[in-house]
């Protein structure tokens, strides 16, 4: 279980978190929702540690996030970043086992590779990907390779930062499946951001609407079509009118 | 604007100014302390090795080769006024090895690597892959700041002695080759003149060198803003600090060698 009480952040005068709480049941997906610059990226960075707030607090199984080995805290963790964030300098075998190569989890190189290869196999890849560098590849694959990358040392909470950003419609489907069986699969608690919709019904088992800097509404995704809050039905319809003011 | 403006922005100017040294210095604390405390990156400082110290080999060469001439050139025709034309060896051995050498080498790779490693960090703090580094439980600072830290304080002072020795050969062949100089007596002079203080401070100064352009670049790089224009301005701030550092530095080291 995740929980944020009332975390503040603010980065000089722009106050982007107001006090967000959330609770994210173990072995959920959550998908968080709202517009560009509401502190979706800010609330998922303040949880990995990425960023410090303000002020609130954060507990990952009832624990402070910010006490405790680091190490191990984040070993819990897989992130597929939204450009994929892949090292440039390492083939794509050796991102996806970036893990598995060095720190407390090392394995011998072979072992990774074996390893590496079974989840960009995973993921759809070929094994002929594992030695192209991450510039050798389309969109969609450096998307699934960092898929591959977050997955590779199972983690038990997994974060997706905008998955499909970017991707054209095929792709999008293709991503939103691998990762709803992938959570499935692996039991794992994940909490995605995103702006598609296409995405929040085919990942969420939760949603939660970020406006504000407070989240707005939060209920299963069965109910979101019916959730009688205007920020998610002005979202839901992508129009202009409503309380989300277009011109930000 | 008043006066009063004008003094506030030189306090807010000097400020900023006392801010980024103190940053830097603790900036440069915490780089040196990662390079003792594991885990260790050696495929990191391998890499780092090579990019420093091997591809910045033929850069320095050819710096070092043409300045040891045309110093030769310099010294015979200036030392010609007072009929002193044969102090070309010492002159050439001293200035290459107390000054030029280390200064040039320390600027060469202020241009090369400094620039080099906060465009690449840079480049990959805009793209999130630090953050995507601090997900997979490695430091950067482990990662990426102290395998290159400790390759330039190695390879800098090693390209130092390599410059000195280069540019002194130029020296030689101008001296030798196109102003009458005899070649045994004037190595005989320039090996006969130069101490070993000359040599050592030639390689502490390029120890400091490389520290400041290592450093410069592994800060401006992990402080840079976003975006493209990010990228830019801290690959152009890496390279103008680094190389005002060294210049100080020198002058700094120089006195400490060589103080009367």
């Amino acid at each position: 279980m995740i929980r944020m009480e009332n975390v503040h952040k603010a980065f000089g005068s722009n106050q982007v978190l107001r006090g967000t709480s959330l609770d994210i049941p173990k072995g959920t997906s959550m998908v968080i929702i709202g517009g560009s610059g509401t502190g979706k990226s800010v609330a998922l960075k303040c949880i990995l540690g990425l960023i410090k707030p303000d002020s609130g607090m954060i507990y990952v199984d009832g624990k402070d996030a910010t006490k405790g080995d680091r190490d191990a805290f984040l070993a819990r963790f897989g992130m597929l970043f939204q450009g994929a964030a892949l090292f440039d300098s390492l083939p794509v075998w050796q991102n996806v086992a970036f893990r598995l190569l060095r720190g407390p989890l090392k394995r011998p190189p072979e072992y990774a590779r074996e390893i590496a290869i079974e989840k960009l196999r995973r993921v759809g890849l070929k094994s002929d990907v594992a030695d192209r560098f991450p510039s050798e590849l389309s969109g969609g694959m450096q998307k699934r390779v960092g898929l591959a990358r977050a997955i590779a040392a199972e983690p038990e909470i997994i974060f997706f930062d905008e998955p499909t950003t970017g991707l054209d419609p095929i792709m999008s489907g293709v991503i939103n499946d691998l990762i709803r069986e992938i959570v499935t699969e692996m039991g794992a608690t994940a909490m995605t951001i995103t702006h598609d919709m296409s995405s929040v019904r085919a990942i969420a088992d939760n949603v939660a609407m970020l406006h504000g800097g407070v989240i707005q509404w939060t209920g299963p995704v069965e109910k979101m079509d019916a959730s009688g809050d205007p920020y998610v039905e002005q979202f839901i319809s992508g129009s202009a009118e409503g309380p989300i003011e277009a011109v930000r | 604007m008043s006066a009063l403006d004008l003094l506030g922005g030189l306090g807010r100017a000097v400020l900023t100014l006392l801010a980024t040294f103190g940053k830097v210095a603790l900036f440069t604390v915490d780089a040196i302390s990662h390079i003792f405390r594991p885990p260790y990156y050696p495929r990191e400082f391998a890499v780092a090795l090579m990019n420093i110290g091997w591809l910045s080999l033929p850069v320095v060469g050819l710096t070092a080769i043409f300045t040891g001439g045309a110093l030769a050139l310099q010294i015979y025709a200036g030392g010609a006024r007072f009929n002193a034309e044969a102090v070309v060896p010492q002159i050439v051995a001293i200035g290459m090895v107390r000054e030029l050498g280390p200064v040039l080498v320390g600027l060469m790779i202020a241009a090369r690597v400094t620039s080099s490693i906060a465009a690449e960090i840079a480049t990959m703090k805009v793209t999130e892959q630090i953050d995507a580094l601090v997900t997979l439980s490695t430091h950067p600072m482990k990662y990426l700041t102290a395998p290159r830290v400790l390759a330039a304080l190695i390879t800098v002072p090693l390209l130092v002695g390599i410059g000195d020795i280069i540019g002194i050969a130029g020296g030689y062949v101008v001296a030798t080759e196109n102003l009458g100089f005899n070649a045994a007596t004037y190595l005989q002079n320039t090996v006969n003149f130069l101490e070993t203080r000359d040599i050592v401070s030639s390689l502490v100064k390029g120890a400091a060198f490389g520290l400041i352009a290592a450093i410069m670049g592994c800060y401006y790089g992990m402080n840079s803003g976003r975006g493209a224009q990010g990228v830019g301005r801290a690959t152009k701030s890496s390279v103008e600090s680094a190389a005002i550092m060294i210049l100080a530095a020198n002058f700094i080291l120089t006195g400490v060698f060589f103080s009367v």
